[in-house]
C-alpha cells in the first residue's frame, strides 16, 4: 500500500465550495463539465439544466465548449474539468487557441490526481504546468488560482472576461462524496438545448 | 486526375455543406481534403476548426449541435482510428455526426504503413454507430453527400461518407 504522493504545490482550495461560490448568480452561463468528480461538483452545486454533466467521453470537455462558444457567440460557456480530464484533451488547447472563442472560459479542478481511479498522481502533481501551456496556446489570460480570495474575480471572469481564459484552480484531494446527477445522455442533451437555444425571459 | 484545380467533387460537397447550413467544420489537415479545406476556410460563415487530432472534433460536433449549429468534420482515415471513444459521445447524447473521410491504404497506396488502418476504417465506422456510404467515382459524389447530409440532419444520425483513394487519385511523391 503506498499512499498518494504528498503535493507540493500550495492546494488551498475545497472543490465543493469552489464550485459553488463560481456558480453563484449564473444566470445564463453554460456549464460544460468534465467527466467524474467535475460533474458530481457541479451537481452538488445544484441541478440546472444549462449543465452539460458528461459521464463518458474522456479529453472531449473543452471541445464540446469550443463548438458550443462558437455557436454561441453571444453566450457565455464554462468548462469546469479536471487535470485528468484536461490533460487527455490537450491538444484541445492548442485548437482552442487558434479559434480565440472570448466567451470560452475553462477552470481547471487540478488536484494533481486521478479521484475516480485510485488518487494515483497525475502529471500536474509532477512537472505539467497548465498554465504555461495555456499561455503558450495563445490564452490571452491564464493563472493559477490558489485561495479563496481570488474566487470572485473569476467567477466576474466566467462571466465578462475576454476569453479563451484557463483558471488552474488548486484544490486540495480529499475524496469527497459523489453526487450523481442524471445520466441519461439524451436526456442531459434535450434538457440543455431547450434551455440554451429558448428566447430566455430576463 | 491528378491536377488538383481540375478536381470538381469537393467544390460538390461544399455546396451540400452550404445547401443543409453547416456552420462550423472540423479538420486535421489532408491532402485528399486540401481544396474543400480551402473553400471552408475563405467561407466567412462556417468556422473553420484546424485539429490537433481528429477525436477533437467530435466533441467540437457535439457543442456546436448544444448551441444549434450544425457541423462537419473531414478526417483521413487513419483519423477515424484516433476517434474511437470520442464517438461514443455521439451514441450517448445522440446528435447528427457528418464526417467525410479519405481513404488511404487501399487502391494504389504505396506506403504500406497506412494498409493496417485503411483496411478497417470502414468497419470501425460501423462498430461505432455510424451509416457509411462509399463513393468510388466523381458522379457519385453529389448525390452519396447529398443523401448523408440529409439523413444525418434531419434524423440526427451518425453518417459517415467513404471517398475511395481511387476517387482521391495516387498520392504523387515526386515534385
Amino acid at each position: 500500500m503506498s499512499a498518494a504522493p504528498t503535493r507540493t504545490k500550495s492546494a488551498m482550495l475545497e472543490r465543493r465550495k469552489l464550485v459553488k461560490d463560481l456558480l453563484i448568480d449564473r444566470r445564463d452561463l453554460m456549464v460544460v463539465c468534465g467527466l467524474g468528480s467535475a460533474t458530481y461538483d457541479v451537481a452538488a452545486a445544484g441541478d440546472h439544466p444549462l449543465n452539460l454533466y458528461l459521464w463518458g467521453a474522456m479529453g472531449g470537455a473543452a471541445m464540446i465548449g469550443l463548438g458550443l462558444a462558437l455557436a454561441k457567440p453571444d453566450r457565455r460557456v464554462a468548462v469546469l474539468t479536471g487535470d485528468g480530464e484536461a490533460l487527455m484533451g490537450l491538444g484541445a488547447l492548442a485548437t482552442i487557441g487558434v479559434k480565440q472563442p472570448g466567451n470560452l472560459v475553462i477552470v481547471v479542478l487540478d488536484n494533481g490526481h486521478y479521484g475516480e481511479t485510485g488518487m494515483q498522481a497525475s502529471h500536474t502533481h509532477g512537472t505539467t504546468d497548465l498554465v504555461a501551456i495555456a499561455k503558450g496556446c495563445g490564452f490571452p489570460e491564464a493563472f493559477a488560482l490558489t485561495d479563496q480570495a481570488g474566487v470572485p474575480r473569476v467567477r466576474e471572469l466566467m462571466h465578462t472576461g475576454k476569453g479563451p481564459i484557463l483558471v488552474n484552480a488548486r484544490i486540495s484531494h480529499e475524496e469527497t462524496p459523489r453526487v450523481l446527477p442524471v445520466r441519461d445522455g439524451h436526456a442531459i442533451k434535450q434538457r440543455f438545448m431547450q434551455a440554451a437555444n429558448a428566447r430566455v425571459s430576463a | 486526375m491528378d491536377d488538383q484545380t481540375n478536381i470538381r467533387w469537393p467544390d460538390v460537397i461544399y455546396d451540400h455543406f452550404k445547401r443543409v447550413g453547416i456552420r462550423q467544420v472540423g479538420y486535421v489537415p489532408d491532402a485528399g481534403h486540401s481544396r474543400l479545406i480551402k473553400r471552408i476556410c475563405d467561407d466567412p460563415e462556417i468556422a473553420d476548426v484546424v485539429l490537433t487530432t481528429e477525436e477533437e472534433g467530435v466533441g467540437l460536433v457535439a457543442g456546436a449541435h448544444l448551441g444549434g449549429q450544425r457541423a462537419a468534420l473531414l478526417m483521413q482515415s487513419s483519423g477515424v482510428g484516433n476517434c474511437i471513444n470520442m464517438f461514443t459521445l455521439v451514441r450517448n447524447m445522440g446528435f447528427p455526426c457528418l464526417v467525410l473521410v479519405t481513404m488511404r491504404g487501399e487502391f494504389a497506396e504505396f506506403n504500406q504503413w497506412q494498409v493496417p488502418m485503411g483496411a478497417i476504417t470502414e468497419p470501425v465506422l460501423k462498430l461505432a454507430g455510424f451509416l457509411t456510404y462509399r463513393v468510388e467515382e466523381p458522379g457519385e459524389v453529389d448525390e452519396v453527400v447529398a443523401a448523408a447530409c440529409d439523413m444525418a440532419f434531419d434524423g440526427d444520425l451518425a453518417v459517415a461518407v467513404v471517398l475511395s483513394q481511387r476517387l482521391i487519385g495516387r498520392k504523387r511523391w515526386t515534385k
